[in-house]
């Protein structure tokens, strides 16, 4: 910039570069920096290829079902009836919130028929899968951090127990749960926990390792015990990873909970919706239970995310 | 261990008045590496006495840090003796007779200023009322009045590293070990801090070692000056500083003072060599 310029912007007239620096205010700047634009964006983006996938996938039937009937038809009449089909193969996104809208607004929470119901029951599961979870693997993270045994011995089954699918062993777990008496809630649960102990172990694993040297020396500078080193020095360094490894764990040990409701037959629970839909061929019904239970990871996630920002903040997080 | 006759016999020790703290003979350490073995410390024979400002320097790698890990028992020897406080520096080490102050503050960023200085006070089991009272006046030592509830993050490194010093003198020990304490800091930070740390020896009349590398700073601070020199770590000299106690920074542009410099800095030279 000129020498000249910059006096006279010093006398108060703005130059060019002034008046692009003023931030300007209203709608579509707001919608511009912020993060509404680019969700929407991607949200219509995502609808408009559902529309037309609905249109693609279902019409077959449909013109198959007009030629056995002699029905006169055109473009319109299928496009708008492959959007209202009772058993679509791939309904149309106004049938699923309306589906939704039935089963969550429009029946009493404790009717079978309730979508809320069907969540609570897996959400239990859920919950308490977690909370299985979280204890075993903190428990083998603090029994491998501490002893060096159970470190070689302990740290392969960890990883292995990872590496069947979730899908081959439920079943077995099920089967072996139920022998000795226990149905319902806790084989869903056991499933949830086989899933979700295993990020916890591997965050706490290297969150209880996380101390430098430094903060180290200090405590044995102090003379201090084991325990003093655990719950004042290694305890609050691995309360992050922790956190991390809880919002993994969430997530999955819902995926755990209704993987836990397919082989048991169940008849209550996302799970549940999703066996009986695929049985009768009501994909509305399953796409619902999806969303439902994509909608309830989601929950899940934020409630560990805002227990996790409160946490940190009284641990001196900067905000 | 010539030279080391020679200097004590060219001056009036002004210090060597107490007991002896530190009692080191014939120490050696030697670390096991994958290529070769380091020899770390070479026969070194120290003895530090009560109320001492005793400076380690030396270039990078000749032991001054290893040597005040050994005392404060965070290495151990491979031969020779030490001593501190009569007993074993493992036994030193379990009757907290030692603050130590390491190179970084090494606050843990959990904790607010006060809950850093309380920590030791927390793993030796003192009261809370006894916490608060030392963690409030170590706090008033360190000119950090008002920034109790502070987290480390908020302060400056020059005021962090005086919290690390405000937390090792919160043990209320009767020797400090100070590795390069103020190494990271400003030249202006570190004058002032200097200043502070040496009416606080003279107040308290604690031992402290300091590790150190630059030169002004040993002969401001100290009593004694042991210079030490690398591959293999060993003492070269040892100066006594005669300086009066309370010093001021003015004191650096005096004759006294160069010559004693004048002597640290021809013991480096001395002990480097650059063959390698």
């Amino acid at each position: 910039m000129p020498i000249g310029s910059g006096k006279v912007s010093g006398q108060g007239i703005p130059t060019m570069t002034d008046v692009a620096l003023t931030p300007t205010t209203g709608l579509w700047s707001k919608l511009y920096h912020g993060k509404t634009l680019p969700i929407l964006t991607v949200v219509i983006a995502i609808l408009f290829a559902w529309y037309a996938g609905a249109v693609y996938l279902n019409s077959d039937t449909l013109i198959s079902t007009y030629e056995r009937t002699n029905v006169e038809w055109d473009g319109k009449k299928l496009i708008t009836d492959s959007w209202s089909m009772d058993r679509p193969i791939l309904p149309a996104p106004h049938q699923i919130v309306e589906e939704l809208n039935k089963t969550v607004f429009q029946k009493n929470i404790t009717s079978k028929r309730s979508l809320i119901y069907h969540s609570w029951v897996t959400t239990s599961a859920t919950l308490l899968g977690f909370l299985f979870g979280g204890l075993l693997g903190v428990l083998l993270a603090v029994g491998i951090v501490h002893v060096q045994t159970l470190d070689r011995s302990l740290m392969p089954w960890v990883i292995a127990s990872q590496t069947i699918p979730i899908l081959a062993i439920a079943p077995m777990i099920v089967v072996v749960l139920g022998n000795v008496g226990l149905t319902g809630t806790i084989p869903k649960a056991i499933i949830s926990m086989y899933l979700c102990f295993f990020p916890i172990t591997i965050g706490m694993v290297k969150g209880l390792r996380s101390p430098d040297v430094l903060q180290m020396d200090l405590m044995r500078t102090y003379s201090a015990s084991t325990s003093q080193i655990f719950w004042k020095l290694r305890v609050p360094a691995s309360i992050p990873f922790l956190f991390a490894s809880l919002k993994v764990a969430v997530a999955i040990s819902l995926v755990g909970a209704i993987v836990g409701e397919l082989p048991t037959g169940a008849v209550a629970g996302l799970g549940a919706r999703l066996l009986s839909g695929s049985y009768y061929g009501q994909t509305i019904q399953i796409w619902s239970a999806l969303v439902m239970a994509s909608l309830l990871g989601m929950l899940l996630v934020y409630i560990v995310t805002v227990i996790e920002k409160v946490v940190l903040k009284n641990m001196g997080a900067r905000s | 261990m010539q030279q080391t006759q020679t200097a004590h016999s060219g001056v009036i020790p002004m210090s060597g008045t107490g007991k002896p703290v530190i009692e080191i003979e014939k120490l050696n350490l030697i670390f096991e590496t994958p290529d070769a073995p380091v020899h770390a410390l070479c026969d070194v024979d120290l003895t530090i006495n009560e109320g001492d400002f005793v400076s380690f320097i030396g270039p990078s790698g000749c032991g001054k840090t290893t040597l005040m890990r050994v005392i404060a028992d965070l290495e151990t020897p491979t031969d020779g003796h030490i001593s501190v406080n009569g007993m074993t520096p493992q036994q030193a080490r379990e009757n907290r007779a030692y603050g130590y102050v390491f190179q970084a503050p090494a606050l843990y960023p959990w904790r607010t200023v006060q809950k850093n200085i309380q920590l030791p006070l927390e793993i030796m089991g003192i009261s809370k009322q006894e916490q608060l009272e030392r963690a409030k006046k170590n706090l008033a030592l360190v000119n950090l009045e008002g920034f109790e509830k502070k987290f480390p993050w908020q302060l400056s490194g020059g005021m962090q590293q005086r919290v690390s010093i405000a937390r090792a003198l919160s043990v209320e020990p009767d020797l400090l070990l100070m590795d390069e304490p103020f190494g990271a800091l400003d030249e202006i930070t570190r004058d002032h801090l200097n200043e502070q740390l040496l009416s606080l020896w003279d107040k308290t009349g604690k031992t402290v070692i300091f590790v150190t590398h630059s030169i002004p700073e040993s002969v401001f601070l100290s009593s004694k000056i042991v210079v030490m020199s690398p591959r293999p770590g060993k003492i070269i000299d040892v100066i006594d500083c005669n300086l009066p106690r309370d010093r001021k920074l003015d004191i650096r542009e005096t004759p006294e003072f160069l010559e004693i410099a004048h002597r640290v800095r021809e013991g480096l030279r001395a002990g480097h060599s650059y063959d390698d």
